[in-house]
């Protein structure tokens, strides 16, 4: 349609301004986009994490542990269905920079109550085989080069010292959101190694990982494990994993309000660049408005060409920012692995860029095509000359 | 001679002054005059006289102050903004000084815009547009743009634009006043033709005494007021 190639044509009628302009929308879909991801790779932790499944800690604080003797007593409170246990052990391998999550855990409960760490029946029997065995996801793998059967020295911070693992498993996960960048050996290992180094040290959990029969009374089964140990040496803390991880979030909560922020203001920051551009546009062309309201054209035809460039222009710079997001989004997951385990562009993201890009568009668009369609044909016409 | 026809444009005690501030700069001063069917009128007058004010009050794309202006028997003065424009496209064909073409449209593209407003077809839209420029003489330029056409060549494209959709009248507000004589010559012999072949009503703004000379009849406007008595 005639109307539709005028619009096209209007918008490439400055080559170097609209390039420009659709340079900027680019690189500020860009920006929302990845500063999006950013902020879903915050929260992979929550998404990952399960509300069937709880974890019970000392009610004092993280960093004091549980006598291990509490997972009998678990394990016979009412709704329980499986007791794992585990401690975070904070090596690191070769260098302080090559940092991951590691953690010590009872290995055979520990695969029942993760169903999406996904790991080959032969790897899993290896695993409980070898005492010294343990377990990381495909990304850490890949990240070092680990092979199965390869000997991993972790420098231990937590617990002094260097300790050997035999590598028997890498898992994969089951979900987009799971985590593919964990290690995990046996708890056993770890206990029997601190008794003799640090016998004060031994039969100590960090955390116990609870599920639950019936999820719809996770709450119910929190509240009778801590009235268990109530009055006990060492009080307990249940909540949710799904509580327990927003937790840890919480304390960073200022961040990724600053960051939501700054998106926001990229896009507000494109909406002014672009109603500059379109007012600039439809300033020049007051007088080609007037020649065709002149023909018998309305006030109808004359917004729907603004707006129509005007869309044209910040839905082209949307497209190639989206576009754009994929392999830079991979790039950075890859740079910042170590931080981000997690760091997938949602659809959601997509699905707001596109709502930006349609605001900014129609933002841009509404004074330029309300002054256009006001102005007199006389007096838009005197402005050719 | 024939009966008497009803004059296709019929404008009574017409009125109309800008504002500049708070200053108020009469433009136009209860005019009266007719234009009969078929003319081909000269507006003639020195410069900020008023009469691109009057052209465009009687193409329906300025509003009055007051008086009335009847064009094929419709009182143009009180319709809208919108019913206005429909009229506009069904009965004016407008001619500009300096053509006033759509750059980035090619010269069938832009004969071919009226038409959009029209329940034409694609196909009869074609034939229209090709008609038009045959009529001016450029039928075998329909694809270039405006930049590539000199401005006589222009002025011809903006004139098959204005018949294209057949109005009731032909306005034309200096129409060669941006072109060189021969090409000057060959738009008003253009427009002489339309007039007498086709007996379309022209009015012609012009201060240039050779367009003038061939109009039918002549009209001058000094200071806003009609100085030729009506006949
Ligand atoms: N939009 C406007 N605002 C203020 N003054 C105007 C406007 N349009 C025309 N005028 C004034 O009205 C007078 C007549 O203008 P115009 O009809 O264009 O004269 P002409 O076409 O005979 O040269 C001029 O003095 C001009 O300055
Ligand atoms: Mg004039």
């Amino acid at each position: 349609m005639l109307i539709l190639r005028l619009m096209w044509r209007n918008a490439l009628r400055h080559r170097l301004r609209t390039f420009l302009t659709i340079l900027g929308i680019t690189i500020a879909i860009l920006a929302f986009g990845l500063l999006r991801t950013v902020i879903g790779a915050w929260y992979a932790g929550v998404e990952a994490s399960s509300a069937s499944r709880l974890v019970t800690r000392n009610a004092i604080s993280l960093i004091f542990p549980l006598p291990i003797s509490y997972k009998d007593r678990i394990r016979q409170v009412d709704g329980v269905s499986i007791v794992s246990w585990g401690n975070w052990f904070g090596g690191y391998y070769i260098e302080q920079k090559n940092f991951f999550a590691n953690f010590a855990v009872d290995m055979p409960s520990y695969l029942r109550l993760y169903p999406e760490f996904v790991l080959p029946p032969d790897q899993a029997a290896a695993a409980m085989r070898d005492r010294r065995a343990c377990v990381v996801g495909r990304k850490l793998a890949e990240r070092f080069g680990w092979k199965i059967g390869d000997t991993i020295v972790l420098k231990g911070t937590a617990f002094p010292g260097e300790w050997e693992f035999v590598l028997r498993g890498v898992y994969h996960g089951r979900d987009r959101s799971t985590d593919e960048s964990q290690l995990f050996f046996h708890w056993d290992y770890l206990n029997e190694t601190v008794k003799k180094l640090i016998p004060r040290r031994a039969d100590q959990a960090g955390f116990y990982m609870i599920g639950v029969v019936n999820p719809s009374l996770a709450a119910e089964v929190a509240t009778e494990i801590d009235r268990t140990f109530k009055n006990s040496l060492a009080e307990t803390m249940t909540e949710t994993e799904k509580a327990f991880t927003l937790g840890f979030i919480a304390m960073t909560e200022a961040i990724v309000i600053a960051i939501r922020l700054v998106s926001f203001v990229v896009i507000v920051i494109i909406m002014a660049v672009v109603a500059n551009t379109m007012a600039m546009t439809a300033r020049e062309r007051i007088g080609e408005y007037a020649v065709m309201k002149t023909l018998g054209f309305g006030g109808p035809h004359i917004a729907l060409l603004i707006f129509g460039e005007s869309l044209v222009i910040s839905m082209t710079g949307c497209a190639i920012g989206i576009v754009l997001t994929f392999p830079t989004a991979a790039a950075f997951a890859d740079a910042m692995s170590q931080y981000f385990p997690i760091f997938n562009v949602e659809a959601r993201t997509v699905w707001l860029d596109l709502a930006a890009a349609l605001l900014v568009g129609t933002v841009a668009a509404i004074f330029p095509a309300w002054r256009a369609v006001r102005i007199g044909i006389a007096e838009g016409l005197r402005r050719i000359g | 001679m024939e009966p008497e026809k009803e004059p296709i444009v019929r404008i009574r005690n017409l009125s109309k002054s800008y504002r500049r501030g708070s200053q108020v700069i009469p433009v136009l001063e209860d005019i009266s005059f007719d234009i009969p069917d078929g003319e081909f009128l000269a507006l003639m007058g020195p410069s900020g006289s008023g009469k691109s004010t009057l052209l465009n009050l009687l193409a329906g794309i300025d509003k009055a102050d007051s008086g009335s202006i009847r064009v094929g028997g419709v009182e143009i003065t009180t319709l809208d903004e919108t019913a206005l424009a429909g009229w506009r496209a069904v009965n004016v064909g407008f001619i500009f000084q300096f053509y006033n073409l759509i750059p980035v449209l090619t010269a069938f593209e832009n004969v071919e815009l009226p038409l959009l407003l029209t329940r034409l077809t694609r196909k009869e839209r074609r034939t229209h547009v090709e008609t038009a420029l045959r009529v001016v003489g450029l039928a075998d330029r329909m694809d270039h743009y405006p930049g590539q056409l000199s401005g006589g060549q222009q002025q011809r494209v903006a004139i098959a634009r204005a018949v294209v959709t057949d109005p009731t009248i032909l306005v034309a507000d200096e129409p060669t006043g941006d072109l060189d004589r021969q090409s000057a010559g060959e738009i008003l012999n253009l427009m002489d033709r339309l007039n007498r072949e086709s007996g379309k009503t022209v009015v012609m703004v012009t201060h240039d005494p050779r367009a003038a000379d061939k109009a039918r009849s002549i009209r001058h406007l000094e200071k806003g007021v009609l100085t030729d008595a009506d006949t």
